[in-house]
């Protein structure tokens, strides 16, 4: 298969600015899935509302676009009532983070078998750039004309506290390397998490005076490092990028099947 | 594995929007804008079928195809 073969070409090209690092996530998701020689009959992507979120219309796996926030929560139904599927989980920054933190915790607290994979532009880019749980200090936002003062939640370390047995984060600079991590974490049984940076030229970096998308992607490449690097010693300010939890844990859809066989003594 | 050859960049120019992303990221300064603001290749024969810039286009607009893709498939 090629990478052409898991979209829906009909609605191309699709919506995203020129530059929004969205279509590089889907770009390194479609690479990943076709790299496990996955089955598209047996993909369920779910997702909530953001531009991010249009990604679900533009693969051509089973997929539900919901309501914002609520894409894990579908996905656990999903997921719950047909084990044997894949679930993918694209959500933007305040989808994931802010209206849905709660059923990001908690669906990293047990652990279920999904790969949750949160497209941070740091903004609300569908209604207008408002700034989001994940914008950090200092910011500029239609919400923040004056600079915010609301510190950021650290994804990966919100990831790790919770429960997820798969943490990694990248870049869409560093598209080779989100595909190898995206294909890590949606092989991984339990619940991963990746945290891609994807840059709104269209909100965030208009107003935060970063430049155009390839500025934007200039900065990804300056500020990261890869986790155990010499550049990351050197310089502990660059972010971190790799996998900072890969762990074998009880995945909640088989405990469940437990509880079944112990209920059911066996005869189910 | 031999070297890969450079077969063709194949572009949407119905999805390219010209972000520029592959042309500045080119290793070869292989691809330009044309005056529609698409992205073409001027300079195919310095193009090292790293793919680089198929991989971090947004719009899935631009494809390398070399020797090896005719022979997988
Ligand atoms: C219940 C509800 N509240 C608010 C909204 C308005 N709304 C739509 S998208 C969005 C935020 C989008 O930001 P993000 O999730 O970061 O996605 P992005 O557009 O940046 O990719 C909001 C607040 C909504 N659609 N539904
Ligand atoms: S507003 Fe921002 S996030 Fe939305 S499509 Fe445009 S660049 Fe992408
Ligand atoms: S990265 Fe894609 S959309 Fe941007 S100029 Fe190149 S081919 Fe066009
Ligand atoms: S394959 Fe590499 S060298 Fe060739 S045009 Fe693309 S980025 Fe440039
Ligand atoms: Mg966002």
């Amino acid at each position: 298969m090629s990478v052409k073969d898991y979209l829906r070409e009909r609605y191309f090209p699709h919506m995203w600015c020129p530059g929004c690092g969205h279509g590089t996530v889907l770009n390194s998701l479609l690479r990943a899935v076709e790299a496990l020689g996955l089955n598209k009959n047996d993909i369920v992507m779910t997702s909530g509302i953001g531009c991010s979120a249009r990604i679900s219309g533009y693969v051509d796996f089973h997929s539900l676009h919901t309501i914002h926030g609520r894409a894990l929560t579908f996905a656990t139904g999903v997921k719950f009532s047909k084990p044997e599927l894949k679930l993918l989980v694209p959500m933007g920054d305040g989808d994931a983070l802010a209206i849905g933190g709660n059923h990001f915790i908690h669906a990293a607290r047990r652990n279920i078998d999904m790969t949750a994979i949160v497209m941070n532009n740091r903004i609300y880019g569908m209604t207008g750039g408002q700034f989001s749980p994940l914008s950090g200090l200092g910011k500029k936002a239609t919400t923040a004309p004056y600079l915010t003062i609301d510190n950021d939640f650290d994804v990966v370390e919100l990831s790790r506290a919770a429960g997820a047995s798969f943490v990694a984060r990248t870049t869409t600079y560093h598209a080779l390397e989100a595909v190898d991590l995206l294909k890590r974490a949606i092989d991984h049984k339990g619940f991963s998490v990746v945290e891609i940076l994807s840059q709104c030229p269209t909100h965030f970096g208009r107003k935060n005076k970063e430049g155009d998308a390839v500025n934007m992607l200039e900065l990804y490449k300056a500020n990261t490092a890869k986790i155990g690097s010499k550049a990351l010693k050197e310089n502990p300010a660059l972010l971190a990028r790799g996998i900072f939890v890969d762990e074998n844990r009880p995945e909640y859809c088989e405990e469940y099947e437990k509880i079944i066989q112990r209920a059911t003594g066996g005869k189910k | 594995m031999a070297r890969l050859k450079l077969k063709e960049h194949a572009i949407n120019r119905e999805w390219c929007k010209g972000c520029g992303i592959c042309i500045h990221f080119c290793p070869k300064q292989v691809l330009e804008l044309d005056s529609m603001e698409k992205v073409v290749a001027a300079r195919p024969e310095d193009c090292i079928c790293c793919k680089l810039c198929e991989l971090r286009c947004p719009d899935l607009a631009i494809e390398v195809l070399t020797d090896q893709d005719e022979k997988n498939e």
